[in-house]
């Protein structure tokens, strides 16, 4: 059984030497990598959060309190491991395991380099664990599955926040996941294959990212809804679900979804950076120099995890800048705004490259007559005159309402404070003081304009100071 | 006794003809078994949510199969398809329902067991009678269809070989969702009451906007029986516990400043309240 797999055919990466030795070399490697990462993820998450709070994270353990996550997961393992009395204890026990081994299932076909030599051995064979002509339908597949893990883990506990949670977490996925296979379709159209290594060799011009710039928006978008993340996280939101699914897990259980919830952010950056970013392929001006040295060899290592750690920072970013959606506001924007809009954007792709690959028409000539003739109208759509009473204007000229609505509001632009009424009282006692009065109407606060009068003398502070 | 003898011939029939490794047959008697037991699981699982995996570990088997049988396409597409999408909409449908219930057994249409059993017989004889008349072409393997990769291939046969049926089938399945969204749709009688309006018929209600104060939030005193001050100086009468107030249990805070020694700053009597009353008043 020297080769593993049948060399297949739509397939980039000839895998047609690996042993079966190798096959296991690499998957083990690859799960170091995945645990590794997943330490490295946590504590860069907290201290780049920390950061962006103002605070110094975890300083703790170790140098740069890198070691914070060790200890955060021996505490977790050292934990009493309780199983609630109302649980399904078969179902209860799977979820997290059908968690973890599906997110571990992804990284099997996403390639971390080329062909490269073994060190010290003659073995020449492709960075990658093994490939498939439907590589990313596989990861597709792998996500879906991995989905059961919280479904089940909600519903198995016997309890009313995870069942929310695993309500919300059917929902989200079923919505998300389409708008994030429609924008890998364009990939697909483009590339002419499903297979990572073809792909990522694709793009040799340039990374789909770029002339597929909205589907690459929209995977972003739906990424963070498929790996339950902020501002998506609807599944385990803390503030109104408890903890969701995972609400009913302790110790080992709940370490295990919780690095599967990480795992799976690895896994979505993996697949950004092969399908959009170019892969291990070097970024621009890296690749010019020495003729494409930078694309060979264990360089493009470097690429591939650069890549995939700057998706990563983008990740808590997005954290550490969004607030959570209202659940209906999160399904009116999956279902009316995001599979829309990637409908259309494959439907144009497909159009585009339909025009290019089954008639002779000059694709350039057409685009630029369009743009041309898009131009043009929006040239034209600066004569048509501008309607009138831009509302704001007016707004300005009403005078200043302390009650508009019915709610305490502040001035708007252009509005005028009234006097405050304490500055009034101050006023009366100096009138008092001296006989001759110098604001008529200042001389009798109205008991009227205490409550506003007093609301208005903070931003006044607010102004001075 | 033919049927069976057919039966059991067929893997072997197979292997002769066609290319199954080694390898192959162990998957398909490590998962046969497993597929059996899930199968089995959908019919005897007192939960439907039991019903419900029972199916999902058919299906990911039989996506294992597949593939093992050179359609990868197929295996994943199945996963993705039925076990991601489909079979979650099953379970997110029985979680809706109710989790716990298990199955009724009370027979809601007469005679059902009766036409189900004679139905189920009708199609036992049908599949016995197709087996015991196929015969078996020499396989041909996969070598030419998968020629230009599995994907490829698959694609040839739907969008070229196939494509009217797939188009109708498309417009079936267009024209069932949309029979689907008219068939829900209701038109709206009433105005739709959103957290805006809520809002505003609060404000307008003349209510309480914030949360309710805690009782006795004083430097020296905290008990439950005492009120919380506004910034004002008032006490809020509201913030004692409804009990208490019944009972006549509460206490003033001039009451609980006098215990105190007299040295806060609690001196309500100072503002009159007709006078706040006004000033709060737009």
């Amino acid at each position: 059984m020297n080769a593993l797999l049948p060399a297949a055919v739509g397939v980039a990466a000839d895998f047609s030497h690996d042993t079966v030795w190798l096959a296991v070399v690499k998957a083990v490697l690859i799960l170091v990598f995945l645990l590794v990462s997943v330490l490295m993820a946590i504590w860069f998450e907290r201290k780049v959060v920390g950061r962006m709070q103002s605070r110094p994270g975890p300083n703790v353990h170790g140098p740069f309190g890198l070691l914070q996550s060790i200890s955060d997961a021996m505490k977790l393992l050292l934990k009493e491991d309780i199983t609630v009395k109302a649980a399904d204890k078969l179902v209860y026990l799977l979820a997290p395991m059908i968690s973890v081994f599906c997110s571990l299932l992804v990284f099997a076909v996403i390639p971390f380099g080329p062909a490269v030599r073994i060190p010290f051995t003659s073995l020449v064979t492709p960075l990658q664990l093994t490939d498939l002509p439907v590589a990313v339908l596989y990861i597709l597949a792998a996500a879906s599955v991995g989905v059961y893990g919280i479904v089940l883990g909600g519903w198995s506990s016997g309890s009313t926040y995870p069942l929310l949670g695993a309500v919300r977490s059917t929902a989200q996925v079923i919505s998300y996941e389409l708008a994030m296979g429609l924008s890998l379709v364009s990939v697909f159209l483009l590339a002419g294959s499903m297979s990572t290594s073809q792909i990522v060799d694709s793009q040799r011009q340039f990374w789909w990212a770029i002339p597929l710039l909205p589907a690459f928006v929209i995977y972003m978008i739906s990424m963070m809804g498929e790996v339950n993340r902020l501002p998506f996280d609807l599944p385990e939101a803390e503030g109104e679900l408890v903890s969701g699914y995972m609400t009913e897990y302790s110790s080992m259980k709940f370490a295990w979804f919780f690095l599967a919830e990480y795992i799976n952010m690895l896994n979505v950056s993996a697949v950004a950076t092969t399908l959009f970013l170019g892969g291990w392929r070097a970024p621009w001006p890296l690749s010019a120099i020495n003729d494409g040295m930078l694309n060979h060899g264990w360089w493009p290592v470097l690429w591939f995890l650069a890549k995939l750690w700057l998706l990563m920072f983008f990740f808590v970013w997005v954290r550490g800048t969004l607030l959570r959606l209202r659940y209906d506001q999160f399904m009116k924007f999956g279902w009316k705004i995001l599979i829309p809009c990637a409908l259309a954007w494959v439907a144009a792709v497909a159009v585009v490259q339909g025009v290019r690959q089954f008639t002779d028409v000059n694709l350039r000539s057409i685009l630029i007559v369009l743009s041309v003739l898009m131009f043009l109208g929006v040239v034209a759509s600066l004569l048509v005159p501008e309607k009138k009473g831009a509302p704001q204007r007016k707004a300005r000229r009403v005078p200043f309402d302390a009650f508009a609505g019915g709610y305490p509001v502040p001035p708007l632009p252009g509005q005028k404070l009234p006097p405050s009424s304490r500055r009034a009282r101050a006023v009366v006692v100096i009138a008092a003081a001296e006989p001759n009065g110098s604001d008529p109407t200042a001389a009798e606060p109205s008991p009227s304009a205490t409550a506003t009068a007093a609301a208005d003398d903070g931003t006044k502070e607010a102004d001075r100071g | 006794m033919t049927q069976l003898s057919v039966l059991l011939s067929l893997p072997a029939s197979i292997t002769s003809g066609g290319n199954v490794s080694s390898g192959e047959t162990a998957l398909f008697w490590v998962l046969a078994p497993l597929m059996v037991f899930g199968a089995l699981g959908l019919l005897f699982a007192r939960k439907a949510v039991h019903a419900a995996l029972g199916i999902v570990l058919v299906m990911i088997s039989l996506a294992f199969l597949y593939t093992a049988q050179e359609a990868p396409f197929l295996g994943v597409v199945q996963v993705v398809v039925y076990t991601g999408a489909v079979m979650m909409l099953f379970l997110f449908v029985l979680m809706l329902v109710g989790v716990d219930n298990s199955d009724s057994l009370v027979e809601t249409l007469k005679g059902q067991r009766w036409i189900g059993a004679i139905l189920g017989l009708g199609i036992a004889a049908a599949l016995i009678g197709v087996i015991r008349t196929a015969t078996f072409d020499q396989a041909k393997g996969l070598t030419a269809p998968n020629a230009d990769s599995n994907p490829v291939g698959v694609a040839r046969v739907i969008f070229g070989q196939d494509i009217f049926a797939f188009e109708v089938v498309g417009v079936l399945l267009i024209t069932a969702a949309l029979g689907a969204l008219v068939l829900t749709h209701r038109q709206r009688l009433v105005p739709r009451v959103g957290q805006k309006e809520r809002a505003d018929a609060r404000v307008a209600s003349g209510g309480r906007l914030a949360p309710l104060a805690a009782p006795g939030v004083y430097a020296r005193s905290n008990a439950m029986d005492t009120p919380a001050l506004d910034p004002e100086g008032r006490p809020i009468e509201e913030s004692v516990s409804r009990v208490l107030r019944t009972r006549g249990q509460r206490r003033s805070a001039t009451e609980v400043e006098a215990q105190v020694g007299g040295t806060s700053a609690i001196e309500p009597a100072q503002i009159e309240p007709a006078q706040i009353e006004e000033g709060t008043q737009p």
